[in-house]
């Protein structure tokens, strides 16, 4: 791995500038480096962190195929890494407009990557660095350890996809400071509401009375307001003193609650492991954003890069290389999932949509289509529109609000199913629908979501864990169950329960004879699935299953 | 319906012959089906690539990857020779985990890369996986799916057609012609080193020239006066008291004083690294395998892939010293000259078992096998045979009992219909498993095992 020539470098400080101009908003230092075969054997399963630490799974071929994403989420091919300064890897050979073409995208990458609040909390800390530091340390207890620690860092990977990355956002995007008081918070949101249980209808009143009182008294008003309050519920002042002698839950992640309640690991003789599951964590916690961003992100680099190479006077004469290769990345395939593609055609909608104030009430109570094409109020903010956009939105909330019939329409979109054909033995894709809301279903269903499981405090008792999957229409992989409850037995030191849903068994089990002879069928239709509520138990290693109930089928 | 006209004539008459005898409506219905097969068994030739064919772009956003598509750098290749590298490494830490009580990790799966041209190879490499709470699809099997799509085209109009099985594109399995006899065996040579699993052929019995059949082995066990790597002390200290009784230094025998013993430094004898080769009788395996109709899909799949594994277990460890015969059967039986052409040979035809058996036996005969050889035979089959008795097979089979070390039946179940197939249901009510378990021994797969569960058979078969 070695830097750019000064040529190179001189091309990439260029695109800096007219990004810059451009409106990007991104740290001036960057990194380029050539990479060979050779670099990228090593570098891919360390998800292109040079410096990320050894683990002898990354020396072996992983999975392949459909859960790949869920069990890696990091991209391994990655161009630029979330660093400080950003650090990106090119291709030896690459031609000068070529650079030019992926230099504007790595900008747009970096600009997301600093300005995107999703990664928030990667803006404080170099992670090359970070992760150089827990590499040594890992290898320190490796060597004082022995193979331990590998066990050790594979049951904390066993349980890093259900870290609390949005708790650790939450913390980090504290919203700015409200006007009211902690006795104003206290009275609204845990008083009237825990403690009286108000109808709404009395809620809205008290916020009523209480803008009354500020418009009337100003300064005064909160205490005027509280006057009354006192008069009514005289108790309210002991339980606010109470209140606040309570120390806010914080919600913690397994991995914390087990770092933290663990009696195993809180022995002096492992406290060791707490530092390695820690390391594990914060991996894991600053790979979330990335593949939680990749449509916007990609998207917008491709945004970014198009609308730059055309702008730029230095590629004149490679018009047609630059469409070439561009067409190449950006174009919607005819059936198949393109994140550059899609991201990029949703900014140029959202910026055109908003340029025009589509995004407003009134067009959304328009209702005529003629009228609704021809809507343009001349407002010119697209550009700043999708700048709030690229700050503020995932890949899930991107989707979910901007897609909509006529972005589906304009592009031409849409799901395309896949089916068997029997009698000629071919698979047949065809348009299975044009609807929006199925369009965006279909994308959403796509994206990378971990289950959720928490700790349930209340029903861990006797050393007992007890973790609770909440269901949201899929199960877990049966599979895996068994491995990755071993690994959270050892580090609680005790049992472990896990409350998930499942497919209750069906009665009718019926095979179709698998060589499509002339008399073959269609296959019957599948039965409804009927869901059960299961418990699973570890106890010294044994596993066993219990059935709670049956799920009621949703209509 | 096709008629009876454009049957295979000798097999409508094996066909005359076992309805002669009564037939249930069911089994004369599959059997009809095999019968009007018209399919040959050529191995397919290698197609070239056309690219005219529709192909769907990638169905996951996340396949994407910047130095992929706007670098076009492609996938580092990585060579399996680079992999072996560190995989004895692998292997040893996971063994090591078998110790402390954890499951063992790691997978020696086989790849099968695209090449160029329709040409695969077979790359053999380890895998693992990283068990954590996934979510999981709702329908295991489902076999309809949906992308995202574009252009023109209106709702339930098919856009493209895609072959299930595609012509050399990656996963294509056995008996769909795919690179040369040379890089086959190769391949199989590579996959037999790195098999985890160790097998030994059982029932090796003095017979004939001896071979060399094992690789050498490395052991501390030959002598070396004065120096050496590891002092074997009760040699050396019964070199040191027959010095000393030379020397005249023990007067009773009875009373030993080893405080007053001289010891001459040629007293020290030392083990050292010694090359051992053992010689052991030679061995002849037999692969049968039914590919007629009923073989198609899964079956064969598993059928073929488990005997690759035996046969590159056998290249490798008894460093082709073993002797192999390859021999396929639907109501005939052929013998064919190499383990490409048995690997790659399509499904077509009927079904009898007691063909291959009654051609292994002739060979033997003929070429009296029996007196230099030991003689080993793996079958694999579905289970299904128009000889739903057994009537022919089971006296072939006992013949071949009567010679053989031991005797290997694979049924690779459809998994429908019927409870248990006819090869199954006969040579248990043959009593032969239950007789001669040590000649004889037969595993049953379902149409969903994976490698572990085929080496798991392979252990079934020969331990």
């Amino acid at each position: 791995m070695e830097l750019i020539d000064q040529h190179a470098k001189k091309i990439m400080e260029g695109c800096k500038r007219r990004a810059w101009d451009a409106g990007l908003r991104f740290q001036e230092e960057t990194l380029e480096y050539i990479v060979t075969n050779r670099d990228l054997i090593e570098l891919s399963p360390k998800v292109m962190i040079p410096t990320l630490y050894d683990y002898w799974v990354h020396e072996v071929e992983v999975l392949k195929g459909k859960g790949k994403y869920e069990l890696y989420p990091g991209n391994p091919y990655e161009t630029v890494i979330n660093t400080r300064p950003p650090i990106s890897f090119y291709n030896d050979n690459n031609p000068d407009w070529l650079n030019v073409m992926i230099f504007y995208h790595v900008i747009g990458h970096i600009d997301f990557f600093q300005n995107n609040l999703y990664f928030r909390h990667t803006w404080d800390y170099d992670f090359t660095g970070q992760a150089l530091s827990d590499k040594r340390l890992i290898s320190k207890y490796r060597s004082e350890k022995g193979r331990q620690v590998d066990y050790i860092i594979e049951f904390g990977r066993a349980i890093d996809n259900l870290v609390g990355y949005h708790n650790t956002l939450s913390q980090l995007n504290q919203p700015a400071s409200l006007t009211g008081s902690k006795r104003l918070d206290f009275y609204f949101d845990v008083f009237l509401q825990t403690h009286k249980k108000v109808r709404i209808n009395d809620y809205v009143k008290e916020i009523e009375r209480y803008n009354q009182n500020i418009r009337d008294y100003g300064e005064l008003g909160e205490k005027t307001f509280f006057s009354e309050v006192d008069q009514k519920h005289p108790e309210f002042n002991a339980i606010f003193q109470k209140g606040l002698e309570k120390k806010p839950e914080t919600r913690m992640d397994l991995m914390q609650f087990i770092m933290a309640h663990s009696e195993f690991l809180n022995k002096e003789e492992n406290r060791w492991m707490k530092t390695v599951l820690e390391v594990i964590r914060n991996t894991s916690i600053f790979f979330q954003p990335q593949i939680r961003t990749k449509i916007m992100n990609e998207g917008w680099a491709s945004y970014w890069h198009e609308t730059l190479f055309m702008q730029d006077d230095r590629i004149q004469g490679h018009e047609v290389d630059f469409a070439r290769v561009n067409a190449n990345v950006t174009s919607m395939p005819r059936v198949g999932m393109n994140p550059y593609a899609l991201g990029m055609r949703l900014f140029y909608y959202i910026e055109e949509m908003a340029d025009k104030g589509k995004y407003s009430i009134e067009f959304k109570r328009l209702l005529d289509a003629h009228e609704r094409k021809a809507y343009d109020k001349k407002t010119r903010i697209g550009r700043d529109f999708i700048f709030k956009v690229r700050e503020n939105f995932n890949d899930f909330l991107f989707i979910n609000t901007f897609v909509d019939q006529d972005f589906v329409t304009g592009y031409n979109l849409f799901v395309a199913g896949k089916r068997l054909n029997r009698s000629k033995m071919v698979w047949e894709y065809f348009v299975q629908s044009r609807k929006s809301e199925d369009y965006r279903d279909m994308v959403i269903d796509s994206l990378y979501h971990p289950p959720n499981i928490e700790v349930n405090s209340k029903k861990t008792v006797d050393r007992t864990l007890y973790l609770n999957h909440r269901f949201e229409g899929k199960p877990l992989v049966k599979d895996f169950i068994p491995n990755t409850m071993f690994g959270i037995e050892y580090l609680w030191g005790g049992p472990v329960k896990l409350e998930t849903s499942e497919v209750a068994p069906s009665a009718s089990l019926q095979g179709a004879y698998a060589v499509g002879g002339p008399g073959s069928q269609d296959p019957p239709e599948e039965p409804d699935i009927q869901w059960q509520r299961v418990l699973y138990t570890l106890e010294n290693r044994k596993l066993s299953k219990r059935i709670l109930y049956a799920i009621e089928n949703q209509p | 319906m096709r008629t009876g006209d454009d049957m295979d004539p000798k097999r409508k008459q094996y066909f005359q012959e076992i309805k002669a005898q009564g037939l249930s409506e069911e089994r004369e219905e599959r059997i009809r089906r095999e019968l009007v097969d018209t399919r040959s068994h050529e191995p397919e030739p290698v197609h070239p690539v056309t690219g005219s064919e529709f192909q769907p772009g990638p169905t996951r956003f996340y396949e994407y990857a910047d130095l992929l598509f706007l670098q076009a750098m492609g996938y580092p290749s990585v060579s399996p020779t680079v992999c072996l590298g560190s995989l004895d490494e692998l292997l040893e830490r996971d063994k090591l985990r078998e110790k402390d009580g954890l499951p063992r990790k790691i997978r020696v799966g086989r790849l099968i890369k695209p090449g160029q041209g329709g040409k695969d190879k077979i790359v053999v490499v380890p895998t693992t996986v990283e068990e954590k709470f996934i979510h999981d699809a709702v329908r295991p099997n489902e076999e309809e799916e949906s992308a995202g799509g574009s252009g023109d085209g209106e709702e339930g109009e098919v856009i493209g057609e895609q072959p299930v099985r595609q012509p050399g594109g990656a996963g294509a399995g056995p008996g769909e012609g795919q690179g040369g006899p040379h890089e086959m065996e190769s391949s199989a040579y590579d996959l037999g080193k790195i098999l985890t699993e160790k097998f030994e052929l059982p029932n090796l019995q003095d017979k004939g020239k001896k071979r060399s059949l094992t690789r050498y082995t490395y052991d501390m066990t030959d002598r070396n006066q004065g120096f050496g790597q590891f002092l074997d002390k009760k040699a050396t200290l019964r070199k040191i008291v027959d010095t000393n009784l030379n020397l005249g230094r023990i007067p009773d025998v009875d009373d030993i004083d080893p405080t007053g013993f001289l010891i001459s430094p040629g007293d020290r004898i030392y083990r050292i690294l010694s090359k051992e080769k053992d010689y052991e009788s030679q061995a002849m395996v037999f692969f049968l395998r039914d590919y007629s109709g009923s073989m198609m899909g899964k079956p064969t799949d598993l059928v073929v892939a488990q005997h690759v594994m035996i046969y590159s277990w056998l290249l490798y460890q008894y460093d082709k010293q073993v002797e192999s015969r390859f021999i396929l059967h639907d109501t005939e039986a052929n013998e064919v000259k190499d383990f490409y052409t048995y690997y790659n040979s399509k499904v077509a035809g009927g079904t009898k078992v007691a063909s291959a058996f009654k051609l292994v036996n002739e060979i033997v005969e003929k070429e009296s096998l029996a007196r230099d050889y030991n003689i080993y035979i793996f079958h694999g089959t579905d289970g299904d045979d128009w000889d739903s008795e057994g009537k022919e097979s089971l006296p072939e089979l006992e013949t071949m009992l009567g010679y053989a070390n031991r005797i290997g039946i694979t049924i690779a179940e459809h998994g429908f219909g019927q409870t248990r197939s006819e090869v199954e249901r006969y040579l248990l009510r043959s009593g032969l498993l239950a007789d001669k378990p040590e000649l004889i021994r037969m595993d049953i797969m379902q149409q969903d095992a994976d490698e572990s569960r085929l080496i798991e058979g392979i252990k079934t078969l020969i331990s």
